[in-house]
């Protein structure tokens, strides 16, 4: 469960930002195999408008590393009939909200080959898109939409907290024979991000998360890691809120055990079962919306499996079900102090 | 009363009120049937050219027709190709054979043996015509009307039916509607039926092929109804862009289940002058006449395979039956429709340029008609011998739907299915 025992060490570790690190990913997969191949709005000569894609196209030509027409359709539709095909695409959304327009393309398609060939057509396929808030980016470039996918049959969904897990997850998602949903929290691309907008950022340089092996190492999706051993309540947590929920912990002293999901389908049952079983009390935290959101999920799945253990209601911390303010992000945003308020709460009952 | 509510500043003119223009098909029940909006050039009026062309060197070619057969059968024009004896003889026998499957699974889904049909009557020719210009390894991306992929390949009937009774030999496993096929060694996508999702996967497997250095082409089909989808504007700006080596064509049957095509913008102007702002050369091509069908399709797959590009071809055709079993088209075009559309029948076209050429005849003709009636009996009893969708000898696990969802079941779902206790 731990994320170092699955990882299959075998070079030495560089300071890596998370970009530096999807980077990296993708690098060593290329490297590794030819079928694979990177495109989406410019992700090519450019390297995308976060960089996660640059210097690949110097490196492996125009064929495996290109730019494509501002269509999310188009994007992932192509790749659907390029898996098909046989290679292995990796495509970039420039960011989460824009991904509407391919939903179908990944609902209707990707998802369904496999099922409804009976396995004749496969579709091993990754989107990669950034989500998530903190960056002033509005309600266009803010969204959080993980529930978008885990509510659909036949793809996975990933997030990543840290540069070390986002390289491994993403080799992982890459290799994986389905499509795979790749979730990239942009507020921490450059460094963790515990919740205090207030405070001067800090880079991944200084965050042990932030040592990555280089060459090749996977981690293995459906395995959830303890960012927080703790005895008093599980907090359940993934990308950017894992680091939020981590502050709360600290700030209000209350000694919680913070589980990263790392992946939401397949969801890591056993370690949130173990964990709850454990504290007796569980906050879940997200930052997208909250109504149907994936805390809604876990936790009903908390309650089925876990209820004569509990010895309070379970508690969620989420966005508002609002748009993503622009000029209001912070009283949006849930920071530690709502975290720890939540905690404060359960611990009183 | 209007006028009062006016911005007066703005109105220095006395404009009309504005009002909604809402397409209308000349003819609706009752009337007399009349084909005179459909632009028709002479056979063998529009010139051939070379196989490297752009867009704009022929954009005259999406708004004419390419025609090859005269009234007699009688090839004519540049189009025309000296085909062998063998080409024809494949291709009556496969449109023949369509039309006689078609009858009979018709027949099957009346008799409530599966839950529903898509005949392609009317069509036949623009689907085998391609099939018989492709090689093995191209990869089609078909909608529910290209049986005729199948038919001109001679792929087994029995694979086709067992499919539509979703019974126990079923490729699929009981799980897509009835002609919604996969075949992948036939070069057989398997059928979404979400409409035009396929087009821009069509583009995307022969970017893969031209990625990674094969020569291997792929072909994308739509109709004309489906041209309004989104993904129907990202496979062209892909195919377009990227220079793909991909047939794109689009059956214009002229209805899409009740609409008519003018609905989805076909009183405006062609549907195959779309192409050319997209830069893919376009040809609009008589869906019903198989000479020209077979000529456009070689072309487009020449071009393809030269790595020339993606063509883009309307195929003008009608669609003479229902939309699918759920459908009754006496509700909304006059019943006799069909017999007066100009492009015919493109059987009975395939017919008499045969027996032009002394390679066929009308006693011929009704004895393979009947052979192939026959056919159709015999198979469709085999494979309803094997259960039929309300009637399984034996019947499938529901375990059976949990398999691939994902190539290993993952926890979630291997608890699901012991809920259901399989």
């Amino acid at each position: 469960m731990d994320g170092a025992s699955d990882v299959k060490m075998n070079s030495k570790t560089k300071s890596m930002s998370m970009i530096e690190s999807i980077r990296d990913a993708h690098d060593v997969m290329m490297e590794r195999d030819d079928n694979v191949i990177v495109f989406g709005e410019d992700a090519g000569f450019f390297g995308g408008v976060f960089r996660c894609t640059e210097g690949l196209q110097q490196k492996y030509g125009k064929h495996r590393a290109f730019d494509a027409p501002i269509s999310e359709s188009g994007i992932v539709g192509a790749a659907v009939g390029m898996a098909a095909y046989g290679l292995k695409p990796c495509v970039e959304i420039q960011f989460a909200d824009y991904m509407y327009p391919a939903y179908d393309q990944i609902v209707s398609e990707a998802a369904r080959l496999r099922h409804r060939s009976n396995g004749e057509f496969t579709c091993p396929l990754v989107v990669r898109m950034p989500v998530g808030g903190g960056i002033f980016g509005g309600q266009t470039h803010s969204q959080s939409v993980e529930a978008l996918f885990t509510h659909v049959v036949g793809v996975k969904t990933v997030m990543p907290s840290n540069p070390y897990d986002a390289k491994g997850l993403l080799i992982a998602a890459i290799e994986d024979p389905d499509p795979v949903i790749f979730l990239e929290p942009k507020r921490i691309y450059n460094g963790p991000f515990d919740g205090h907008y207030e405070r001067p950022v800090v880079p991944w340089s200084k965050h042990d998360k932030g040592m990555v092996p280089e060459g090749y190492y996977s981690i293995p999706l459906g395995k959830a890691a303890i960012a927080r051993e703790g005895r008093e309540v599980t907090i359940l947590a993934y990308g950017t809120m894992v680091h939020v929920a981590l502050t709360a912990a600290e700030e209000t002293g209350i000694d919680a055990e913070v589980i990263d999901l790392r992946t939401l389908v397949p969801l890591d049952l056993e370690a949130i079962e173990a964990s709850v079983k454990k504290t007796g009390r569980c906050v879940i935290v997200h930052e997208a919306t909250r109504t149907s959101g994936f805390g809604a999920e876990l936790s009903a799945l908390v309650q089925e499996s876990c209820f004569y253990h509990l010895e309070a209601p379970v508690l969620r911390v989420t966005g508002y079900d609002t748009p993503y303010p622009h000029a209001q992000e912070w009283d949006y945003f849930p920071g530690p102090a709502r975290v720890g308020e939540a905690l404060k709460k359960i611990m009183e009952t | 009363m209007a006028r009062k509510n006016r911005d007066e500043k703005a109105t220095d003119k006395d404009y009309p009120p504005l009002s909604l223009h809402v397409p209308e098909p000349k003819t609706r029940p009752g009337d007399k049937p009349d084909f005179s909006h459909i632009k028709i050039s002479p056979v063998g009026a529009v010139a051939k050219p070379e196989l490297g062309v752009t867009a704009q060197d022929i954009k005259g070619l999406a708004f004419e027709m390419v025609r090859v057969m005269d009234e007699d059968g009688k090839p004519q024009g540049e189009w025309a190709l000296e085909l062998d004896e063998e080409i024809l003889r494949k291709a009556l026998r496969a449109m023949m054979r369509i039309r006689a499957f078609d009858k009979r699974m018709m027949r099957a889904q009346r008799q409530g043996k599966t839950s529903f049909y898509m005949q392609a009557l009317g069509e036949e020719a623009i689907a085998v015509g391609q099939q018989l210009v492709l090689q093995k390894g191209d990869m089609n991306f078909p909608t529910y009307r290209q049986q005729g992929l199948l038919f001109a390949q001679d792929f087994p009937l029995m694979d086709m039916m067992v499919q539509i009774y979703s019974n126990e030999k079923d490729n699929l496993g009981g799980r897509q509607l009835p002609v919604l096929y996969s075949f992948k060694e036939a070069g057989h996508f398997t059928i979404s039926g979400n409409l035009a999702t396929q087009y821009i996967q069509a583009v995307g497997w022969a970017m893969a092929s031209a990625i990674k250095g094969d020569n291997k082409i792929a072909t994308g089909w739509i109709g004309d109804g489906s041209t309004a989808e989104n993904d129907f504007h990202s496979g062209m700006v892909f195919a377009g862009v990227y220079r793909a080596p991909v047939i794109l064509n689009l059956v214009n049957n002229q209805w899409a289940i009740s609409s008519f095509q003018g609905i989805a913008g076909g009183e405006a102007s062609t549907f195959a002058s779309r192409g050319l702002g997209y830069g893919i050369p376009s040809l609009r091509v008589d869906g019903n006449d198989f000479l020209a069908v077979y000529a456009a399709s070689q072309w487009a797959a020449e071009r393809a395979r030269r790595n020339l590009g993606p063509t883009f071809i309307e195929w003008v055709t009608y669609r003479a039956s229902a939309h699918s079993t759920s459908d009754d088209p006496s509700k909304y075009r006059p019943a006799d429709d069909w017999e007066h559309w100009p492009l015919g029948d493109p059987i009975e076209r395939l017919k008499q340029h045969m027996i032009l050429r002394g390679l066929w005849s009308e006693e011929r003709h009704i004895q393979a008609e009947a052979e192939y009636e026959d056919e159709m009996r015999v198979t469709a009893d085999k494979a309803e011998s094997f259960g039929t969708l309300h009637d399984q000898k034996n019947k499938r696990s529901p375990a059976e739907m949990f398999e691939n969802v994902f190539a290993e079941i993952p926890p979630h779902l291997r608890r699901q299915r012991q809920e259901m206790g399989v």
